[in-house]
């Protein structure tokens, strides 16, 4: 379990992450999502200690994770795939964490055969690519077998092969009963793998709660509608409250009503429709939605 | 939008699971620090240049010039002391083993993963200094001891005066450069933790070790008082490299000031350690 309680974090006049609270149950998949420079990464840091928090405070397992006297049992981190030592091989970078919690050899073995890297085990982890860096990052995360798991992007640069068997890893960590922490950006993969969701925006807590009230909180259900009298069935519907998107295409993207409001309305007004579709945002979208306002660097062309 | 709070499913795990991890201790985290040291090839490099220079120097001095016939002027551990040249190069050598020992985790992002499994992080500043005092120390002191006899044999066979380990002062000479090279090890270990930067760390270094004792050697003596408080100056008084100075320190007060930079240099190291982010 993660308990997050006031966390904050200044950089100078910065504020990397502002009176952040929130909770990670253990038993299930923990997603943390949000934009770029969002502070998802600093409150990593902060929760592996690396990081002292401005104020607030964070504790691990319902410690405070520096003073643990066993951290490997407690915490397994990847904060980046270039914290291992590229003059050091793959089993060396492991062995050195090892030894510092007493873990033997076949416990090293095991990790490098979980991850996939029995093959480069003794290569220079300097040579890796970043998706070999990511599994060696990976693997030294669960060395301890630690109780709570926080993993910063661990999909980044993994093949679709790799993909998978973090989502299995995941879902499997969590089913023995660990706390599973991730942060991705990719929204579609943290709609397969976690069930609960933490969201942030310029340092502060967006949202938290399961993955379906996410989706369901953050939007306003939109019907797609395919109509070769766009323009006349937009001026139809234009009213308060209900938005008429068309790019250019014969579809309408009509948020604030409902496909029966509009089958009808257009109905009345001899215009055919040849679709009338329900859309249910992805979580992606939602995500979007949520986050737009908190986005810090937009891209250049929307500036 | 509004945080959604307290309404998810927490599934309470029968039993905490299993882990393989025992405490952190001292010991742990020493032998960590001796398998990454150990599996560097920058350290076996760096140590064979050290012994190459110390013992090649040793023999290069000892067989030019003219034999050396120990005397009032010339004392047998003034002779040694010259034969002991070549640790003036290894220094530098050992310092860069020193520096890197923070800044090469520093460098390339490995400090993250071994503060997150020490996040006491003072042990592993303790263990680094373990690992490279015992590594250092003995072998340094090998490469001493094979100068001495290496030296004295080339110099006896040169007409030379023959000079034994128990001549006046002659072990503290062979001894003094390697406890000497030990502290600078030390040093440069602190360095690499306090600036972090290898470049930074190595020029620091240098500068202390290297230029500033050559320009100061330069100026004129009335305003160079300080100059036997110099690290590499106080320190060579140990093993002789300054005893021809005249406003040497004493062997032990000269290393004593060495070990006191060492110490300073150490607990900002400590400091800056436990303070700042990693």
């Amino acid at each position: 379990m993660i308990e997050i309680d006031g966390l904050t974090k200044r950089y100078g006049d910065k504020t990397a992450v502002d009176r952040l609270s929130f909770v990670v149950e253990p038993g299930v998949v923990t997603g943390f999502l949000g934009p770029n420079g969002a502070g998802k990464s600093t409150t990593m840091r902060m929760i592996a200690g690396l990081d002292r928090p401005t104020s607030g405070t964070v504790r691990v397992n319902g410690k405070h994770y520096p003073g643990a006297a066993a951290p490997m049992s407690e915490l397994g981190i990847l904060l980046d795939a270039r914290s291992v030592h590229p003059g050091l091989s793959a089993r060396n970078n492991l062995l050195a964490l090892a030894r510092t919690a007493g873990i033997g050899r076949r416990r090293v073995d095991e990790v490098i055969e979980l991850a996939g890297l029995a093959e480069v085990a003794g290569t220079r982890a300097g040579g890796f690519s970043l998706g070999m860096g990511q599994r060696l990052g990976v693997a030294a995360a669960l060395l301890g077998q630690p109780q709570t798991v926080v993993l910063d992007e661990p999909v980044n640069g993994l093949d679709p092969d790799g993909v998978r068997w973090i989502r299995l890893l995941l879902k499997s960590l969590a089913a023995e009963g660990r706390t599973v922490f991730v942060s991705s950006h990719l929204m579609s993969e943290m709609a397969q793998t976690a069930t609960q969701l933490v969201v942030l925006g310029r340092g502060q807590l967006i949202s938290q709660g399961s993955v379906e009230d996410f989706v369901g909180h953050a939007t306003t259900a939109g019907v797609l509608v395919r109509t070769p009298e766009t323009v006349r069935l937009g001026q139809l519907l234009a009213a308060p409250g209900i938005t008429v998107i068309n790019d250019g295409t014969d579809l309408l993207r009509v948020t604030g009503t409902t496909a029966e409001q509009i089958g009808a309305a257009a109905w009345r007004a001899h215009l055919p429709v040849y679709e009338l579709t329900p859309t249910h945002a992805s979580l992606e979208e939602a995500f979007m939605q949520v986050t737009q306002d908190s986005i810090e660097y937009h891209a250049g062309a929307t500036r | 939008m509004n945080a959604v709070t307290g309404t998810r499913p927490a599934p309470t795990p029968t039993s905490a699971p299993a882990t393989v991890a025992g405490p952190v201790s001292q010991v742990r985290v020493v032998r960590a620090e001796w398998t990454k040291l150990r599996a560097l090839r920058s350290t076996w490099w760096c140590a064979l240049t050290a012994v190459v220079l110390i013992i090649g120097v040793g023999a290069l001095v000892a067989g030019s010039g003219t034999a050396y016939h120990v005397s009032a002027a010339n004392t047998a551990a003034a002779g040694i002391s010259t034969a002991l040249l070549g640790v003036l190069f290894a220094q530098l050598v050992l310092g860069v083993v020193g520096v890197l020992a923070f800044s090469g985790e520093y460098g390339t992002g490995m400090i993250r993963a071994t503060l997150a499994v020490v996040p006491a992080r003072l042990p592993v500043l303790w263990a680094k200094l373990i690992v490279l005092a015992g590594l250092v120390l003995p072998v340094t002191l090998l490469c001493a001891v094979i100068d001495f006899f290496a030296a004295t044999a080339i110099e006896s066979s040169r007409g030379g005066s023959a000079i034994s380990l128990t001549d006046p002062g002659v072990l503290r000479t062979v001894a003094g450069s390697s406890l000497y090279l030990t502290v600078v090890v030390i040093i440069g270990l602190a360095l690499g933790a306090l600036l972090r930067k290898t470049a930074a760390g190595l020029s620091v270094f240098a500068a202390v070790f290297f230029v500033i004792p050559v320009v100061v050697s330069t100026l004129p003596h009335n305003i160079t008082g300080f100059a036997p408080y110099l690290p590499s100056n106080a320190g060579g008084a140990l093993w002789g490299l300054s005893a021809t100075s005249a406003h040497a320190l004493s062997p032990w007060t000269g290393f004593a000031v060495l070990c006191g930079y060492a110490v300073v240099l150490i607990g900002l190291a400590a400091w800056r350690l436990r303070r700042r982010d990693a």
